[in-house]
């Protein structure tokens, strides 16, 4: 027994050790000069074994998006209808998709036609392609905002951080650090000796700290209907917040899932040690 | 061993099938009273949970293969809609996905084992070369499946992985060409790929067949490394090691569980959630983890290295150079039991290998840590290092200390102590000369 229990702790080992391998993969944030910049670590409702989204500031953050991003940034995999989900009543879904037009058709006619969105519709891009899209913004083309969250999630540092985060549960968290950061904090002076071509912004997140993105928020820039103080740094994170929900909207639901997964495959684990001990019992290895 | 006659089966509707399709005595003898040594550590699990991973693999594949679609402008879209509106759709991806990632993890330790208590040498030689066959199988699944998603590490891993063969002379940019069908990784790849990443699973499913039975033919090795010498020394597969092997499988998928619901995309890339786009390279171009020690082999040849200059440069270039690295060192491990030239499997005997073994599974994480960092110093320098230490250890180390090592005196059976506790000297001193023979 005494032997099975090292060999089984040298296995567990041996998993932890190839488990932390699959760290080396995350990219690194970087500059102009190549060293790396992380953003600000911040708090958020959603990490966490039973984290869930804060549905007061992701509804501040639908504000912010939709009249603060939305006039260049499409947001193609959501549907008006994934709306309820934080907590808006189907009339409120509803009436905020008729804000919005469709193109649609062909009609009867054989012509294509305009028409009120419904909720059963994408949330409607600002543009009709991608060429549109750059003609209509210097060249730079305004990326979909859908998984934005979870594709600038580069992780906080070195390997070790990123694995006691993993542990933490922090999940794709950095994507919404990053996000927070370069809204609320990355625009600032170019240092002496940085060039900027026309149509770029220094942000100190942006990878290669140029930007063609003007800052899109300002202070009160948005009128909360909630009340809320409008500051920079709040509607940075509450449209951060909404959009890590629209990266993951099952993300509640895996999470308690996961929990009660967990729970079960402890107990019955336990179990199934009693029981190959039990089996056991009577045959001596040595 | 004789404990293989045939049960008599109680319900007449099972005997009526056994004795036309003997499929429950097969059962009965291969996985009821198969006789297993009794001496079989936790590191003895990983085999058949890496069977479980295969047949999870296969079935959360099929269900997400009926939601995906195969066509670049929709592919991305088809996961997207998988992860979001199918019913669970979200657990079967991200099972899939973290699946592919365990089962590398579980087959490493696999093969680990393997190499350290020798379960690779005479007479399971088959054995291993058919588990080489199955991670180069699985290899190709894994990256074929890592191209579906189509995001921007699946275009781009698949661009530089592919463009590999161009490096063969003469015929290589046609094989490439042949490859995508087409002058670039596009949609007659990712179609290609969608189909050839649905079949060789059951490529692997067969060889893993082939793998159990020859592995029922030679019996199980064990950490001691010595053969079974009768009754004594083993137990039948049922009940204890359908209980021992439950046991690794819970805590297993307790692990497997926390990366699926709670850290699914730890050991994924974030640009992968970033549609394809032929005309933007990311900055840094990284396969899945699991092929990183073997990426960091095949980068490890540049115009620059002293090695490559004084032994490689005057035959072929770097990039061939280091492809044929690449593959050279999965046909090195398949070689491995040619290699070894000791008479004694397990490390426990001996002192030497067993630090080389260890060395070489250090050595291979490191690998895989500097494949993971970009392409600078100090990290070239490493990952060349490293590159000559794999090789040098497998070809070099492994043959002189099978010559030059002392191994400890074996136990001269697995039930030696136990029979010695009971004043039985005779059994183990006849199973002692008989190791020799």
């Amino acid at each position: 027994m005494r032997i099975g229990f090292k060999s089984f702790s040298l296995t567990v080992a041996a998993a932890a050790i190839a488990g932390a391998v699959g760290l080396s993969g995350f990219a690194k944030p970087a500059d102009a000069a190549g060293k790396a910049v992380y953003p600000p670590e911040m708090e958020w409702s959603w990490t966490g074994p039973f984290g869930t989204f804060d549905r007061a500031a992701a509804q501040r953050g639908l504000q912010v998006y939709t009249q603060a991003c939305a006039a260049c940034h499409a947001l193609s995999q959501m549907f008006y209808r994934n709306l309820t989900d934080l907590g808006y009543t189907e009339e409120q879904v509803k009436e905020f998709a008729a804000q919005f037009e469709v193109q649609d058709g062909p009609d009867e006619f054989g012509e294509m036609f305009f028409r009120p969105a419904l909720p059963s519709d994408r949330f409607v891009s600002p543009f009709p392609n991608e060429q549109a899209a750059r003609a209509a913004n210097g060249g730079a083309y305004p990326p979909d905002l859908s998984l934005i969250v979870k594709n600038r999630a580069l992780g906080f540092g070195s390997i070790g951080e990123n694995f006691l985060a993993m542990l933490q549960i922090r999940g794709f968290s950095s994507g919404a650090d990053y996000l927070h950061a370069l809204l609320a904090e990355g625009y600032v002076d170019p240092p002496e000796g940085v060039e900027l071509l026309p149509g770029q912004w220094y942000n100190t997140y942006m990878a290669g700290n140029a930007i063609a993105m003007p800052p899109p928020l300002y202070p009160d820039g948005v009128e909360y209907e909630d009340g809320t103080r409008a500051t920079l740094s709040q509607q940075a994170y509450d449209v951060a917040t909404f959009l890590a929900w629209a990266a993951e909207p099952r993300l509640e639901e895996r999470k308690e899932t996961g929990v009660k997964v967990l729970i079960f495959l402890a107990l019955f684990t336990g179990i199934l040690i009693a029981v190959k001990r039990r089996t056991w019992a009577d045959v001596k290895k040595h | 061993m004789s404990s293989h006659s045939a049960p008599t089966f109680k319900n007449p509707m099972v005997r009526w099938i056994d004795s036309r399709l003997p499929v429950f005595s097969y059962m009965h003898a291969e996985y009821g009273t198969f006789p297993m040594p009794k001496n079989l550590n936790y590191f003895w699990n990983f085999g058949a949970l890496a069977m479980v991973v295969l047949v999870v693999m296969i079935l959360t594949g099929i269900m997400l293969a009926m939601q995906y679609t195969a066509h670049i402008d929709y592919a991305f879209d088809s996961v997207e809609r998988i992860m979001r509106d199918v019913n669970y759709g979200w657990l079967l991806r991200y099972v899939h996905m973290n699946g592919a990632s365990m089962f590398f993890i579980v087959v490493y330790i696999h093969m680990f084992r393997g190499m350290y208590y020798g379960s690779y040498k005479q007479p399971r030689e088959l054995l291993w070369l058919l588990g080489v066959v199955i991670l180069v199988l699985m290899m190709g699944t894994a990256f074929m499946g890592y191209v579906l998603p189509w995001g921007q590490m699946s275009f781009w891993g698949a661009t530089v992985i592919t463009n590999l063969f161009s490096a063969i002379p003469i015929v290589g940019d046609s094989i490439v060409v042949w490859l995508w069908g087409g002058f670039s990784v596009d949609n007659p790849t990712l179609n290609r790929f969608f189909a050839l990443h649905y079949l060789l699973p059951f490529v692997i499913l067969g060889v893993v067949i082939l793998h159990v039975i020859a592995l029922h033919v030679t019996k199980s090795n064990n950490p001691d490394g010595i053969d079974v010498r009768g009754p004594q020394d083993t137990v039948p597969f049922h009940p204890y090691f359908t209980a021992k092997d439950s046991v690794g499988l819970g805590v297993f998928l307790m692990v497997f569980a926390f990366f699926v619901f709670f850290a699914p995309n730890y050991m994924g890339h974030p640009d992968n959630y970033i549609p394809a786009d032929p005309l933007v390279t990311p900055a840094h171009i990284v396969p899945e983890w699991y092929f990183l020690g073997f990426y960091a082999i095949l980068r490890s040849f540049t115009d620059d290295w002293w090695f490559f200059a004084w032994f490689m440069s005057w035959i072929m270039d770097a990039k061939l150079a280091g492809v044929l690295a690449m593959f050279g060192a999965i046909v090195v491990l398949a070689l491995l039991p040619w290699l070894d030239t000791s008479k004694v499997r397990s490390c426990r005997y001996r002192p030497i290998q067993k630090w080389v073994i260890i060395l070489f599974a250090v050595n291979f994480v490191v690998l895989s840590w500097v494949g993971g960092q970009a392409a600078e110093e100090p990290y070239v320098s490493i990952a060349q290092w490293s590159t000559l230490l794999y090789f040098f250890l497998l070809l070099v180390v492994v043959p002189v200390v099978g010559w030059i090592e002392r191994p400890r005196p074996l136990p001269s059976s697995i039930s030696e102590p136990v029979l010695k506790a009971g004043g039985g000297g005779m059994a183990g001193a006849t199973a002692a000369k008989m190791e020799k023979s």
